[in-house]
């Protein structure tokens, strides 16, 4: 045990300070005001990977480790979207994975915010769309951030989660 | 003369990874080649098909040869042979490569793999047949489970979406009370059409598309596609290239295994060992940036080279990074090694032994878990492994606290190659121009962290690509993922699943 203990206080505290919210990465600004009013400064985010190549996933998981400490902000991974606020949304989306998403996103309840991460959620990236690819997040599920990036770095996803729940300076736009 | 050598002396040799040799068999003789290599110790790398014209494909690994036997077949109605009752894995590639190409073997198994409901069981992928339009997915896949019968047992339904940040997948658990009577896998979720997307790219640029096939094992893939895709050049690459890519290759192992020993803490209920060692992780992939460009290395392996030579003092912080995170380690493990907790979750749990990896093919990490010692870094060297004495970590329990132990030992050998690459490193340049690859199949092969990993490239007129399969060792694994529950509790499962860490999107393409 003494080990242990030891090691947790060689080590300290290594958080650094969260990224400031990006509002070129807002995609669409809606109900901003109402959905600030119910959660507050907690969140809880449920991710999806709906056919990534998994390089994205290695970054969120990396908004878990103590550098970037994303529990620290009020922020919490949960594994049902029936709890989430926030759904965090990796690309293309597989035709496999479509009506999987769809699920996913109605279970969620309202109001709800979605971030689309890396080249593939913003675009379809690579893969582009075919048989068996829809592309982008939003040719899906109405998106409201996207973080571009292959892999997007740990700090520019933990930016797109800042943007998406802070007011937006284009308040009242319409949905693009 | 031992059967197996009459197959290699009638082969020729083929372009790309060191002891790669090619073979035409006929429907005969399909069978009997896979028999007498597989006699002689041979294990299934890859299986996979063409759709036009119709060639059915296997590659076998006997001891330093890399056996690719091909198989034409008179018209993409003829089945095939099916290789199943040689080499169980063969399988599921078997079923994925008619749901993709529409060439079927004969097995009895006729379901689809990666084909869901998203697209017409017609259309052929790889064909000449443009894509149907496809609306909105509507209906989810009605797909026939083997059931398990009896008093009190009842199935437990997963995913596609997982409780966590996981890839996709479907399990479906038969069980009484918590214990695993049987598990089945139903992938292909991820499945967005790589192998039709290759086939659209130029040939020089298709490395990018392979390091994206399952972006942990971004560095093997990318890699393995240059080996093919030099060896059609005729080209190889420079010394200090290869080493890089070397560097490259034990980096990516070593932010695997990190990340995934801690998250093998967490799953036992021991945080700290996540909180240690995702630390670790994120200075080594700080450091990696700041050697080589990117946390994640998905665009440094090129044709002809590396796509950045680190700076002397970048590489120089690296090489201290390793040595830490080396002596960090080897303190994390005394503390795992010493504590009850992880102890009783990890010894015993998921055990594979290895009478029944050999039997399934276990490969990689999870094979030398269970006693199946085969590296390609020390079996089939490419450069500049055969210079670098890779020393082989083995266990034979073949349980969740042995592939723990395994990741240790060859954490620890990666962090020590790392530091011999940076001080043997060749002077000279880090990449040189491959120049146009020849109309012909290369084949690439490295052992990539999880195991082998291999690409089959296939180059048309005018540097086009006719056909690319890239393989990943999940293949192998996942169908051994099933056998390593049996009799486990359900809450044992994400423990042992971590343990094996498989690629979805690498499977399902």
């Amino acid at each position: 045990m003494w080990k242990t203990l030891h090691q947790i206080a060689r080590v300290g505290i290594v958080t650094e300070p969260a990224p400031d919210s990006d509002e070129a990465l807002r995609v669409r600004a809606t109900l901003q005001k109402e959905i600030l009013a119910i959660m507050g400064r907690a969140l809880t985010v449920r991710q999806i990977d709906a056919g990534s190549c998994n390089g994205c996933e290695l970054e969120i998981h990396a908004l878990n480790n103590p550098v970037y400490n994303i529990e620290g902000l009020g922020i919490r991974f949960v594994a049902s979207p029936r709890h989430a606020d926030l759904l965090l949304v990796t690309g293309p989306v597989s035709r496999n994975m479509e009506l999987a998403l769809k699920r996913t996103y109605d279970a969620t309840p309202d109001p709800k915010l979605v971030v689309a991460v890396g080249d593939c959620g913003c675009t379809g990236g690579i893969f582009g769309e075919n048989y068996a690819s829809a592309g982008r997040v939003a040719n899906v599920i109405p998106v409201d951030v996207a973080v571009p990036g292959c892999p997007p770095t740990p700090q520019r996803i933990l930016a797109a989660i800042l943007t998406a729940i802070s007011a937006s300076s284009k308040q009242g736009d319409q949905a693009t | 003369m031992a059967p197996h050598r009459s197959w290699i002396d009638r082969s020729a040799p083929l372009p790309g990874c060191p002891g790669v040799r090619g073979v035409d068999v006929t429907r005969e003789s399909w069978r009997r080649a896979a028999l007498d290599l597989a006699a002689a110790g041979g294990r299934l790398i890859s299986l996979w098909a063409d759709a036009d014209p119709p060639v059915a494909h296997a590659a076998i690994q006997c001891d330093a040869t890399l056996m690719v036997l091909q198989l034409s077949l008179p018209d993409a109605r003829t089945a095939y042979p099916s290789l199943a009752d040689v080499h169980p894995v063969a399988q599921r590639m078997q079923r994925a490569a008619a749901d993709i190409t529409g060439i079927r073997s004969t097995d009895e198994d006729t379901r689809p793999w990666v084909r869901h409901a998203a697209w017409p069981a017609e259309y052929v992928p790889l064909g000449r047949a443009p894509a149907p339009v496809s609306g909105p997915q509507t209906v989810a896949d009605a797909y026939s489970f083997r059931r398990v019968a009896g008093d009190g047992v009842h199935e437990i339904p997963v995913g596609p979406v997982h409780a966590g940040i996981i890839e996709p997948g479907h399990f479906r658990f038969s069980v009484v009370g918590e214990k695993v009577l049987k598990l089945e896998e139903r992938l292909g979720y991820v499945h967005k059409g790589i192998e039709q997307r290759f086939t659209q790219l130029a040939a020089r640029d298709g490395h990018r598309l392979a390091a994206r096939v399952s972006g942990d094992s971004a560095v093997a893939f990318s890699w393995a596609y240059c080996q093919a895709f030099e060896g059609l050049c005729g080209h190889a690459p420079p010394p200090r290239a290869t080493w890089l890519r070397a560097l490259a290759l034990e980096s990516e192992r070593i932010a695997n295994h990190l990340g995934d020993l801690g998250a093998l803490g967490n799953d036992a209920g021991f945080a700290f060992g996540l909180a240690q060692f995702s630390r670790l992780k994120e200075l080594w992939l700080r450091a990696l940036h700041a050697a080589l460009g990117q946390r994640y290395l998905l665009d440094y392996v090129v044709p002809g080279g590396v796509a950045r030579d680190p700076a002397p003092d970048a590489l120089a912080a690296l090489v201290e990074r390793a040595r830490d995170t080396a002596h960090i380690a080897a303190r994390i493990r005394e503390i795992y090694d010493e504590h009850e907790g992880v102890r009783d979750r990890f010894v015993g749990a998921g055990t594979v032994a290895p009478e029944l990896a050999k039997q399934l093919g276990l490969v990689g990490f999870a094979g030398r878990a269970s006693g199946q010692d085969q590296d390609l870094r020390v079996d089939l060297p490419c450069a500049p492994y055969a210079e670098l004495q890779v020393k082989r970590a083995v266990r034979v329990e073949g349980d969740v606290a042995a592939r723990a132990a395994v990741r240790f030992d060859e954490l620890a050998e990666s962090l020590r190659l790392v530091e011999e690459i940076a001080t043997r490193l060749p002077a000279g340049a880090c990449a040189s121009a491959a120049g146009e690859p020849l109309q012909g199949t290369g084949i690439g092969l490295v052992e990539g962290w999880r195991g082998p990993t291999m690409v089959a490239l296939a180059v048309g007129p005018q540097g086009s690509i006719r056909r690319c399969h890239p393989h990943d060792p999940s293949w192998q694994n996942w169908p051994v993922l099933e056998h390593a529950i049996i009799g486990n509790i359900v809450p044992d499962f994400p423990l042992i699943n971590k343990s094996f860490n498989l690629s979805y999107s690498g499977h399902d393409l």
